[in-house]
C-alpha cells in the first residue's frame, strides 16, 4: 500500500529537538524532587547532583501533620466539586449550542467565552464581599463556585466541540424510535461523546487545581487549599526547604496521574474539541 | 451543520446561565457600584463620581504596568509560537516515544501556578538552585532578586517553560490531521521541505495556531500568581504586571474604589481583546 | 442575609437598568423582525444588530473613558459623542 511511504520529519536529528525540549522540562522538576529527598543542611550546605543522604522527613513532616495533609483533601474536594457542577451544567447547554439556534445564542456564547477570559484578579475583592454575604467563606463549595466563573464556559466550549462532531441524524432516529429528549440524552447521547466529557472533566480538574488567587481568597482555615498552605507555613517557619520541595512534588503527582488517561485528547481539549 | 430554530434551547442553557449569573454578572456590577465610590470599612460609601477613572488614566504606575505587560504578552509569543511549530514538527508521529511526549511535555500545564513560581525560585537562586549555580559557576553575573533584566529573563524563561507545551500539542493536533496522500503527492511532485511546511503544515495548523496565539495573548495578559511568587513584582516595579498591580491596590491597600475602577479598565481591555478573538475565530469558521 | 455590600447608588443602578432596558428592546425588535438582519459593512466582516449594540457599547466605553484622560469630567460631551458613534455603527457597520 501506499501509505507504507512515510514522510520523515526533518531528518533523523529531530529525536534530538523533542529530547532537548523534554530535558529542558523536566530539569527543574528534578532539581524539585531533588530537594525533596535532602535534609535542610544539605540544601543550604553543599552542591549536589543528587541526594547524599536520602531522606523521608520531608515527607513524613506532611503526612503526618494535619495541617499539611488537609490541604490536599481540601484542594482535591473542592475540585472534584467544581468539576462535577461545571460539567453536569454544561452538558444541556453544549447540546443546545450544537444543536439549535436560538435568540441571543450567539451573544450568550461570547459573554461565556468572556468569563473564561476575564482576569480572576478582577473578582477576587467582589467574590469576596459575595461569598461572605452568603456566609460561605472558607467553605469548599465557595471555591468549587467560584471556579465554575472559567470552567463552566471552558466545558461548555469543549464539549460543543466535541458534540458538533455527532451528526444529527442519530438525534432524529432516536426521537422517531420514541425515546424522550432525557432518555436519549442518557442512554445514547451521553455515550457518544463520552470522550468529550472525558476531557472536559479533565480541564476543569486541572483548572481548578493550578488556580491559587480566588482558593486563597475564599478560604481562611478549614477549607484552605495546599498551594496556598505552602506558601504560609514556609515563611512562617523559616525557609524548610525541603518540606516545601516535597509539598510541591505531592502537587504534581495528581496532574500526572490523569494526565496518562487523556493524553491522545489533551491537544483536542485545548483546541477546544475543534482539531 | 445545519441547526433549527428552536427558542425552548433557553432552558436547556438555564443551568449555565443562573451559574454563571450569580458568580459573574453580580460581582461584576459590585465592582461598577464600588468603582464610583469611596469606602473607609464598615459597608459605608461615599459618592465619588468618576474620580478613580480620571486617577487611573493619569496615574503612570497604571500605564507602565500596562506597557510591560503587553511588552511581555509580545516576548512570550515571539518566543513560544516558533518554538512550539518547531518542536511539533520534530515531535515522533508514531510508536513508543508518542505518548511518552505527550505525557512529559503536558506535565507543566498541570503543575500549580504557583508550585511553577516556587520551582522557578528555587531553580534561580544562586545558593541552593541548579541555573543560579551553574550560572554563577559559569562566571555570569546573574540575580533575579536584585536585577530587573535577570527577573524579565527568569520570568519569560518560566513562561516558555510552563506554556510553550500548549502551543506544542495544538500544532501537533493539526499535524497528524493532516492525511499520508499529501505527503505523497509532494514527495512525488520532489517538493522541498521548505515547502511542505509552507503549503501543505501550515495551512493545516492555521486554526489551532491561531487558538494557540490567542489563548497565550490572553492568558499572559491576565498573568499573576508565577511571576508574583518568584519576584513579588520586583526588583522594584520591574515585574509588576496589570494583575499583580491590581492585587496589590484591592487586598494590599484594600483601596476599593480604585482598584475597582482599576478593574473595569482592564477588563473593558480584555472585553475588546477577546471580542476581537472571537470575531477572528468565527469568520475563519466560517472560511473553511 | 444583607445586600448592603454591593452598594448600590441611583447612578449605576440607572446605568445597569438603561443596559437591561436595551436588552429588552433588542429582543423584541427581533421577536418582530427575527434574523437580526445581518450584512456586512465597513468591518468587512458579517454582523447583526446584536452585534452592532455591542460594537456600540464597547466603543462607548472606550469614548468614555478616553474623554475622562484626555479632556475632563464632564461626560455628557463623551455621551453625545458615543450617541453619534452607536448612530454611526448601526448605519455603516
Amino acid at each position: 500500500m501506499a501509505s507504507t511511504i512515510k514522510y520523515k520529519p526533518a531528518g533523523n536529528l529531530s529525536w534530538l529537538v523533542s529530547t532537548i525540549y523534554i530535558v529542558f522540562l523536566m530539569l527543574p522538576i528534578y532539581w524539585l524532587i531533588n530537594m525533596s529527598f535532602k535534609e535542610n543542611s544539605e540544601i543550604t550546605g553543599t552542591f549536589s547532583l543528587w541526594p547524599q543522604n536520602p531522606t523521608f522527613r520531608n515527607y513524613m513532616v506532611i503526612f503526618t501533620d494535619p495541617s499539611w495533609y488537609n490541604g490536599y483533601i481540601n484542594s482535591i474536594i473542592y475540585v472534584v466539586l467544581n468539576t462535577i457542577i461545571s460539567v453536569l451544567a454544561a452538558l444541556p447547554a453544549a447540546y443546545a449550542f450544537s444543536r439549535y439556534r436560538f435568540l441571543g445564542d450567539k451573544h450568550l456564547f461570547f459573554w461565556l467565552l468572556t468569563n473564561r477570559m476575564a482576569p480572576p484578579a478582577v473578582f477576587a475583592l467582589p467574590f469576596f464581599q459575595l461569598y461572605s454575604a452568603f456566609g460561605l467563606i472558607d467553605t469548599h463549595i465557595a471555591v468549587a463556585l467560584a471556579h465554575c466563573l472559567f470552567n463552566v464556559p471552558l466545558a461548555v466550549w469543549i464539549l460543543e466541540g466535541f458534540m458538533s462532531g455527532v451528526p444529527k441524524e442519530i438525534d432524529e432516529t432516536a426521537y422517531i424510535d420514541g425515546y424522550s429528549f432525557p432518555r436519549f440524552f442518557v442512554k445514547i447521547f451521553m455515550p457518544l461523546v463520552a470522550s468529550g466529557i472525558g476531557v472536559a472533566a479533565f480541564f476543569c480538574f486541572m483548572f481548578s487545581w493550578v488556580e491559587l488567587l480566588l482558593a486563597r481568597t475564599l478560604t481562611t482555615t478549614a477549607a484552605k487549599p495546599i498551594s496556598a498552605i505552602m506558601t504560609r507555613t514556609v515563611s512562617a517557619s523559616g525557609m524548610d526547604w525541603g518540606v516545601l520541595a516535597a509539598a510541591g512534588v505531592l502537587t504534581i503527582v495528581p496532574g500526572a496521574l490523569v494526565i496518562y488517561f487523556v493524553r491522545n485528547y489533551i491537544a483536542k481539549g485545548f483546541a477546544l474539541g475543534r482539531v | 451543520m445545519e441547526k433549527t430554530w428552536n427558542n425552548k434551547a433557553w432552558f436547556l442553557v438555564l443551568p449555565v446561565l443562573l451559574l454563571v449569573a450569580f458568580s459573574a454578572v453580580i460581582p461584576l456590577m459590585t465592582v461598577v457600584n464600588y468603582s464610583v465610590q469611596d469606602t473607609f470599612g464598615n459597608n459605608e460609601f461615599f459618592w465619588a463620581g468618576t474620580d478613580w477613572f480620571t486617577e487611573i488614566l493619569k496615574s503612570a504606575r497604571f500605564w507602565e504596568a500596562l506597557q510591560r505587560n503587553l511588552l511581555f504578552s509580545f516576548i512570550i509569543l515571539a518566543l513560544e509560537i516558533p518554538l512550539g511549530i518547531f518542536i511539533a514538527l520534530n515531535m515522533p508521529k508514531k510508536g513508543i516515544g508518542v505518548p511518552i511526549c505527550l505525557v512529559l511535555m503536558a506535565l507543566p500545564l498541570l503543575i500549580p501556578w504557583n508550585v511553577v513560581g516556587t520551582i522557578w525560585q528555587v531553580f534561580g537562586r544562586v545558593d541552593i538552585g541548579l541555573l543560579g549555580h551553574t550560572l554563577e559557576a559559569l562566571g555570569v553575573d546573574y540575580n533575579y532578586v536584585r536585577d530587573p533584566i535577570d527577573a524579565w529573563i527568569t520570568v519569560i524563561v518560566m513562561d516558555v517553560w510552563h506554556w510553550t507545551s500548549l502551543v506544542v500539542l495544538l500544532c501537533y493536533a493539526g499535524l497528524v490531521s493532516i492525511p499520508d496522500a499529501y505527503y505523497q503527492a509532494a514527495k512525488i511532485d520532489g517538493a522541498s521541505r521548505w515547502s511542505v511546511f509552507r503549503y501543505i503544515q501550515l495551512p493545516k495548523m492555521k486554526r489551532v495556531l491561531l487558538i494557540a496565539v490567542l489563548l497565550r495573548f490572553m492568558d499572559s495578559f491576565m498573568i499573576y500568581t508565577e511571576p508574583f511568587v518568584v519576584t513579588g513584582g520586583g526588583p522594584g516595579n520591574s515585574t509588576t504586571f496589570l494583575s499583580i498591580d491590581l492585587v496589590k491596590t484591592a487586598v494590599g491597600q484594600f483601596d476599593l474604589g480604585p482598584a475597582a475602577a482599576m478593574s473595569i479598565v482592564y477588563f473593558l481591555i480584555i472585553l475588546l481583546l477577546s471580542w476581537i478573538f472571537y470575531t477572528v475565530m468565527t469568520s475563519s469558521d466560517a472560511d473553511t | 442575609m444583607s445586600f448592603s455590600w454591593m452598594a448600590w447608588t441611583l447612578p449605576t443602578a440607572l446605568f445597569f437598568l438603561t443596559i437591561l432596558a436595551l436588552l429588552i428592546g433588542m429582543s423584541i425588535w427581533e421577536y418582530f423582525a427575527p434574523g437580526g438582519s445581518p450584512r456586512t459593512g465597513i468591518l468587512r466582516f458579517e454582523t447583526t444588530r446584536g452585534d452592532r449594540l455591542f460594537i456600540s457599547l464597547l466603543g462607548a466605553a472606550f469614548i468614555h473613558l478616553a474623554w475622562l484622560g484626555l479632556i475632563g469630567p464632564n461626560l455628557w460631551w463623551a455621551l453625545a459623542i458615543a450617541v453619534v458613534y452607536a448612530i454611526g455603527v448601526f448605519r455603516f457597520v
